[in-house]
């Protein structure tokens, strides 16, 4: 008894470490990625001194950034103000306890799933801890004791959480498909092809060639979805928390050093959050469109999901480039007027198709 | 580890556990290695480069109370959603119309919100 | 054993900062104690194998409203020291005597054999026995009560509008 729970310890020991260890590089390759596709977009060249490509200058910026003073101003309430960033950095972190990634592998006769741990309510998880997320923004606006960064605290928050019903009500439609809120579950949901669609006649057999992804069904709750995360996570152009050129740096205006980085360092991870869980509940997760390559095993479904998440990370990156910001009262109107009802009707309308069809 | 979900839930305490720990590192290292200048200036908060002007709390509109009560009132609304669409399929018809008439219900409160302009943000 | 050992740690924590809620002077670190007991309720809750419930508590009770009470706050505009002068004289008698209700009405229940600790109908299944059960019982049994929450909640939307009216217009 006692092997097996060693053996389960040390599963688990090293899972937690993997997936600590890729979400720091990978943030640290996200924030170099988006500098140097951006700098592209622009017609400058972007990072380039430091490692090739200029690889490193993310690294070099968080070393910088470690060993930097941390400065308190002296109206702050002091508690709150440390607390805040680290409640940021923790749920960002949380939230991925119960994202799968892949497949499993057999290591030593153990068989090792790629996620932390399966929760039957995963999906709720990650969105519980993406609503714990809007603490460490209104009470880094509010500990701070200065005028910028409370207003900018209680905006994005005011738009964290109108954005937060926009994100829940366009998932509802995948979870009725799937029957499950695992988030495991609804990606097994997805394997396969449509297979002959009926009301297109002679061509329907065109579904056997499209995989069986949610995105194909509820193409709106998907497009709700995505509006909805990128103003969860406060990115262009949705980044009124930070609007430089009236709030100055938004809520963590007062923040430096270490404390800033764990804010830059959370809104990362919140940016692949989003991709993955649209990976996960609308493409099909780590189902390809191509059969699986034996030889490859476990590494080949692993692949399709990292390049399905990278594409929805470049995408993020894409619409900073592009797109101006929203005014304030436009974008509130956008989450109430817009999303919110389309995504009640889509609930109802699906639910009428899926219902008729049973 | 016991197995089952009690198992799973207790893998998840122990990341939780660990990545606590690793905030608090974060902010200790800091600490630890970060140098300390004391200089008054640098301790005022940021106000376009002039000494700032009153206080920092101050209150703010009755619009974010506003939303943030239509916001429980939607959150609530989803968290009825999600059990109903696990087993939407299971139940049949009598749970869809009711799930409809609770949407509808709520839609109206929408619908009244907007009518009244609250949902604009003038 | 380990589930006894969590839960008097829990709910110690939870106790512990229930009384700092109560203390401090400061509203918003009142609202933050506040949202450490919903947080320990929630691991209460996942003790007693209610696997949604717990996760609805951190959603809807330490997510949602909380926000909505720090919103409260800083409408209000919160000064470090706050005025002590009670606006409601009668409320502090009647939230006593509520409180020993309550409290008589827990040592009730804790001693009669009402209770008992551990998943009790809602036993686990492999796979989300928990959450179709939870649905099940609320669509089928418990179908009014949840369209009068509807309504409820419809209430509470007017009555806001109704209350900010006033400062808005």
């Amino acid at each position: 008894m006692s092997m097996t729970f060693l053996a389960d310890l040390v599963v688990i020991l090293a899972k937690i470490l993997i997936v600590f260890l890729v979400l720091s590089v990978l943030v640290i390759f996200i924030v170099w990625f988006e500098r140097k596709v951006v700098a592209h977009m622009q017609s400058r060249l972007g990072p380039n001194r430091w490692g090739p490509f200029g690889l490193l200058t993310s690294v070099a910026d968080g070393m910088k950034l470690m060993f930097k003073e941390p400065i308190t101003p002296i109206t702050a309430d002091h508690v709150t103000f440390a607390l805040a960033p680290g409640i940021s950095m923790l749920a960002a972190f949380l939230a991925f306890a119960s994202i799968p990634f892949g497949t499993s592998v057999l290591i030593f006769g153990h068989r090792a799933t790629f996620e932390i741990a399966d929760l039957n309510v995963g999906l709720l998880w990650v969105l519980a801890m993406g609503s714990l997320a809007v603490y460490g923004v209104v009470l880094a606006g509010w500990s701070s004791g200065s005028k910028y960064p409370l207003l900018g605290g209680i905006r994005s928050s005011a738009q964290m959480i109108s954005y937060e019903i926009a994100l829940s009500l366009s998932l509802i439609p995948v979870v009725m498909s799937a029957g499950s809120l695992s988030l495991r579950t609804i990606v097994h949901a997805q394997s396969g092809v449509i297979g002959s669609i009926g009301w297109l006649g002679p061509v329907g057999g065109v579904g056997k060639f499209i995989p069986h992804w949610y995105i194909f069904y509820h193409l709106p709750a998907f497009l709700i979805f995505l509006l909805a995360g990128v103003a969860e996570t406060n990115r262009p152009p949705f980044d009124l928390a930070e609007a430089d050129t009236e709030l100055v740096g938004g809520y963590h205006t007062e923040y430096s050093g270490i404390k800033f980085a764990m804010f830059f360092l959370a809104e990362y991870l919140h940016v692949v959050t989003i991709s993955a869980l649209a990976v996960l509940l609308f493409l099909g997760g780590w189902n390809g469109v191509t059969p699986n390559l034996p030889v490859l095993g476990w590494i080949w479904p692993l692949l399709w999901f990292v390049a399905k998440v990278f594409f929805f990370v470049f995408l993020f990156v894409w619409l900073r480039a592009t797109l101006p910001r929203l005014r304030y009262d436009k974008l509130m109107a956008v989450g109430w007027r817009v999303l919110i009802p389309a995504a009640l009707t889509w609930l109802v309308v699906s639910g009428l198709a899926m219902a008729g069809s049973v | 580890m016991p197995k089952g979900y009690f198992g799973e839930y207790l893998t998840l305490a122990f990341f939780a556990g660990m990545m606590l720990l690793l905030v608090a590192g974060t902010l200790g290292l800091n600490k630890l290695v970060s140098p300390k200048v004391h200089r008054d200036e640098k301790y005022l908060t940021y106000e376009c480069g002039v000494d700032p002007v009153g206080g920092g709390w101050s209150q703010t509109q009755i619009r974010y109370y506003l939303f943030g009560l239509l916001f429980v009132v939607f959150d609530v609304e989803a968290v009825f959603l999600f059990p109903w669409a696990v087993v939407f399929d299971k139940l049949g018809t009598a749970a869809f119309v009711e799930m409809v008439i609770f949407i509808g219900i709520l839609a109206l409160g929408l619908a009244y919100a907007w009518r009244k302009k609250v949902l604009e943000w003038l | 054993m380990i589930q006894i050992a969590v839960f008097a740690v829990i709910a110690a924590v939870a106790v512990i900062a229930g009384v700092f809620l109560v203390l401090t002077r400061n509203a918003v670190h009142s609202a933050l104690f506040l949202v450490g007991v919903q947080l320990c309720l929630a691991v209460l809750f996942l003790l007693q194998g209610a696997f949604l419930v717990s996760v609805l508590q951190i959603m809807v009770y330490a997510g949602a409203i909380m926000v909505l009470f720090v919103f409260v706050v800083m409408l209000l505009g919160v000064d470090k020291k706050e005025a002590l002068i009670e606006p409601l004289r009668w409320q502090r008698p009647i939230a006593a005597g509520l409180g020993l209700l309550l409290a008589a009405e827990a040592i009730y229940l804790a001693l009669s054999q009402h209770i008992h600790v551990g998943s009790g109908g809602l036993q686990a299944g492999p796979h989300e026995g928990n959450v179709q059960a939870v649905a099940r019982v609320l669509f089928t049994n418990w179908a009014l009560p949840f369209e009068a929450t509807s309504v409820l909640l419809v209430v509470a939307v007017v009555g806001v509008m109704v209350v900010a009216r006033r400062k808005m217009v």
